[in-house]
């Protein structure tokens, strides 16, 4: 038995704790909008946020993850109802094709954004580059994140902002 | 069995189906009771098989095609609902159930009667299309780039217009006025006379009584007003919340976890399986012998992953270990050169005397090109959800093929092919792969023997080792030269002809060719892969005729560009991509530009890449993209399968390779048959031709020209002619840099 906090509710869940957090998401939480792809974190398919960080699911035992706040593609609006402003540009871009990547894309854009408010292509390169998308929908995520950007900068209450 | 092709693969399915109707001609007959049960809720109005009105005036298209990210759904929704003059605000769709009044064999049906008027703009390609749709009789596929162009323009647009047809009969009726009289648009049918306005809805139910006319008037392009603009995607947005339900994440009551590891040489057997071996590990369920394949069920996919690693398990090589891929090439080398010292090739396109125009050619070339085997790579690996119960099966998967799965299934459980249920869910990318039923099969007779429901997921490794591969493949060239550099003859000669059958076909107007091949088997699966013989001839083709045009000392466009002054549409694709790109003007020293052009499956595209080397590696920094489809159903929807064909080929000719050591694939997993990463994407630029004429396909024309012209802009970097894929094999130093020294 292992209790895990995923967006924002506790969850105790029989499994054994040294499971990989993706199949426990997965199997046991019962949240599938994040995806298995690789199983060797080559990919950023199963992308999730541990403390606002984004990490690889897919080889972090849930162990790992216990006593922190784990955040699925399912709870990345902060329970607040919506979209994020990164779901909202995908969807303006219309970025996703066949769509399995797409929850790890958006998981490492927000957690982008987070960190840098007003990345830069090169910001954009280095954050998005582990997260493989084989419809290569990649000019269209960098629009996105730009749409994002400047929808989240447009939103900030002021003195808040950097600009 | 012998080698398998598209054309084969078809003609099983015609048998599998038992249909005979090719050049029969069949009156379009009313197929809507057949369905009604399957598709039709209470008070809903069913038009043929692909149209519902709801009471609430909600209009349903029912598409008999899967999703992998082509956008095929909106883009055939509008079709329908252009031809209907519906409000695109309420169309909505559903994916129609794998049943056979949704096959294809039923649009060859319709198309066989004389029921479809087709506008002139459509008429030269009528016998082109009848042909494509009665060849894919009995199947209910997502391929071929072929949905917009047979379910599209002969389900869709012609049930539309013949469904506004009854809805104004019925009005009419009511009304006590003359059909002439009344107008339709956004969903309502009104007449201008006494100002009387009535939804769609209203008339449904009368008009569904009525007989669909069998030669409803279509629309000419000038009068659509939905086809043509780009409407937000029907799947975009579950695709950014993860609701969108792919086949991996089905989830029964009850259910368990399987994973399943094939014999690593292809051909082998299981010969040892000691299920103590595993035992021990907590949640473990079963050990399932498939006889090539061992499957371990558990309570989760992480127990059975675990217990799969440790199973002690002995497998045979069916006597293949000795084929590696040095030893694949050099087959492929002996018979083409046996084939020539013989005589023996067999013939796929010849004009003239090419060997009688090479003897008079002022200048000869010679090259031989390579292309390893590639495999799919979806994101999402195969899996399927099989439930075996009460003498069915019913299955979660996304598949390309839903009703050959569900014959294969049903032959492999022993079952009646009606006691296969299959729900067909997103496909987290299919490329050609989800045709294959391989997956399906053991996930069905894993279930078989199992008294719960079963998800089997592969694992990356066995998706990478146990895919259906593209091929790979020799192909030499002799190109002949006269005094002034023109091409006079064109001699081709390469290993295995698939499918389509004019692929290693060229646009250029050279008098003497000469195109053949010859056969060699491997034991390798061979598998439809995006493009299929397209992605390797495009790449022959297209660098030879670069290297006639520096031999010759010309422009690479321009060369391409007075061969072509017979094919208009050819050159004003060509011209736009070279206009777009500003061909001719200068790039930095470290840079090179590259053309190529090439058509598939009736859409013609050509596209310039710039390249840059950075430290010896090629970056792709720029890819210009004209694209003539005939007409651009959903102009962005086009726009994005460019963008994405371009990187699918861009993938392949960078990194591509699946190679064979000791019989088996030797690579496994994405840090060895690597991924195009944003890092690398190139920015794309697409431009659009609405040309006329035959529709042609998106899903897969991206995808061709993308290696040629990114290896012809690396020779006009570097100096060095990329003849052997992928292109991270090769050194690559700057031709200025190799000058100097």
């Amino acid at each position: 038995m292992i209790t895990l906090s995923i967006n924002g509710e506790p969850r105790a869940l029989d499994v054994d704790p040294s499971t990989p957090l993706l199949w426990v998401i997965r199997d046991y939480a019962g949240l599938t909008g994040t995806k298995f792809a690789c199983g060797i974190a080559q990919c950023g398919a199963c992308t999730v946020h541990v403390d606002g960080k984004p990490v690889r699911s897919c080889i972090t035992p849930a162990s790992a993850a216990v006593g922190r706040q784990i955040t699925t593609i399912e709870g990345v609006n902060d329970g607040k109802p919506g979209l994020h402003p990164v779901q909202q540009a995908w969807i303006d871009e219309q970025v996703p094709q066949c769509g399995y990547c797409q929850s790890g894309q958006i998981m490492a854009a927000a957690a982008l954004l987070d960190r840098i408010p007003s990345p830069t292509d090169a910001d954009i390169d280095k954050a998005m580059s582990g997260v493989v998308c084989r419809c290569g929908t990649y000019p269209r995520i960098r629009k996105g994140i730009k749409r994002a950007a400047a929808v989240i900068a447009q939103a900030a209450p002021l003195g808040t902002d950097n600009g | 069995m012998g080698k398998w092709t598209r054309r084969a693969f078809i003609t099983a399915g015609v048998a599998a189906g038992g249909v005979v109707v090719f050049g029969v001609a069949i009156r379009r007959g009313d197929r809507s009771d057949k369905v009604r049960g399957l598709v039709a809720a209470d008070g809903e109005s069913l038009f043929d098989v692909w149209l519902k009105i709801a009471p609430d005036n909600t209009i349903t298209a029912i598409i008999p095609h899967a999703d992998m990210g082509q956008g095929v759904h909106t883009a055939l929704a509008m079709m329908l609902a252009d031809e209907l003059d519906a409000d695109w605000s309420t169309v909505r769709f559903e994916e129609a159930p794998a049943h056979k009044e949704f096959a294809n064999y039923s649009l060859a049906r319709e198309f066989s009667a004389p029921a479809a008027d087709f506008p002139a703009w459509l008429i030269d390609s009528v016998d082109g299309l009848f042909f494509r749709a009665t060849q894919m009789m009995g199947l209910q596929i997502t391929g071929g780039s072929l949905s917009v162009r047979t379910t599209g323009q002969i389900a869709m647009r012609v049930t539309g217009a013949a469904t506004r047809a009854v809805l104004l009969e019925a009005a009419a009726n009511e009304w006590q006025v003359p059909v002439s009289e009344l107008g339709a648009g956004d969903s309502m049918i009104r007449h201008a006379g006494s100002g009387r306005e009535a939804s769609f809805a209203h008339f449904a139910p009368a008009a569904a009584a009525l007989s669909l006319p069998d030669k409803p008037s279509l629309k000419s392009p000038g009068e659509f007003r939905i086809m043509g603009t780009s409407p937000p995607r029907f799947d975009v947005p579950a695709k950014v919340d993860g609701s969108a339900n792919f086949g991996i994440d089905a989830s029964l009551p009850g259910m368990k976890y399987a994973t399943v590891k094939a014999a690593p040489v292809f051909g082998g057997r299981v010969l040892a399986v000691d299920e103590s071996s595993v035992q021990d590990i907590p949640g473990i369920r079963k050990v399932v012998d498939l006889g090539d394949a061992v499957a371990v069920i558990a309570d989760g996919y992480w127990q059975a992953k675990k217990g799969l690693d440790k199973l002690a398990v002995e497998f045979g090589d069916g006597g293949n270990a000795g084929a590696a891929q040095d030893s694949i090439f050099s087959q492929f080398a002996d018979e083409l050169d046996s084939a020539a010292a013989e005589g023996t090739a067999k013939s796929d396109f010849v004009a003239g005397d090419a060997d009688a125009a090479l003897d008079a050619a002022v200048q000869v070339l010679e090259a031989e090109y390579r292309v390893p085997f590639l495999a799919h790579a979806t994101m999402e690996p195969m899996n399927c959800t099989a439930w075996v119960h009460d003498d069915r099966c019913e299955l979660w998967l996304g598949t390309q093929n839903p009703l050959g799965f569900a014959q294969q299934v049903a032959k492999a459980i022993g079952i009646d092919e009606s006691q296969v249920i299959l729900h067909n869910q997103y496909l987290g990318g299919g490329f050609g792969r989800r045709t294959i039923d391989d997956f399906a099969i053991q996930a069905a007779r894993i279930a078989a023997d199992s008294p719960y429901p079963v998800k089997l997921v592969w694992s990356r490794e066995e998706d990478m080792r146990h895919d259906h591969y593209r091929q790979a493949s020799i192909s030499r060239f002799r190109g002949g030269l006269d005094a002034s550099g023109q091409p006079v003859a064109w001699h081709n000669h390469y290993v295995n002809k698939h499918d389509p059958e004019e692929a290693p076909h060229i646009p250029y107007a050279i008098a003497d060719q000469a195109i053949v091949y010859s056969e060699s088997e491997t034991h390798v699966p061979w598998g439809f892969w995006r493009s299929v013989d397209h992605s390797l001839h495009a790449f022959f083709t297209e660098s030879f005729i670069d290297e006639l045009a520096i031999a010759a000392g010309r422009d690479t466009y321009e060369y391409r560009r007075e061969l072509l002054a017979g094919e208009p549409r050819f050159a004003a694709v060509l011209d736009l991509a070279a206009e777009k790109s500003s061909w001719g003007e200068s790039l930095p020293a470290n840079m090179g530009r590259g053309i190529a052009i090439h058509r598939s499956f009736g859409t013609i595209v050509a596209q310039v890449v710039d390249v840059e080397i950075v430290n010896g590696k090629p970056r792709a920094r720029r890819v210009v993209c004209a694209v003539d489809p005939g007409y651009a159903v959903h102009p962005d929807n086009l726009i994005a399968q460019m963008e994405s064909g371009i990187a699918y080929g861009l993938t392949a000719a960078l990194y591509g390779e699946i190679s064979i050591s000791g019989g088996a694939v030797l690579q496994s997993n994405f840090h060895d048959y690597r991924m195009l990463r944003m890092n690398e994407a190139p920015a794309i630029e697409t431009y659009i031709i609405d040309g006329g004429g035959l529709l042609g396909g998106a899903g897969e024309p991206g995808t061709p020209p993308v290696a040629p012209a990114f290896t012809n802009a690396i020779f006009d970097a570097t100096g060095i002619r990329i003849r052997e894929l992928p292109v991270s094999k090769h050194e690559l130093r700057l031709k200025d840099v190799e000058d100097v020294a």
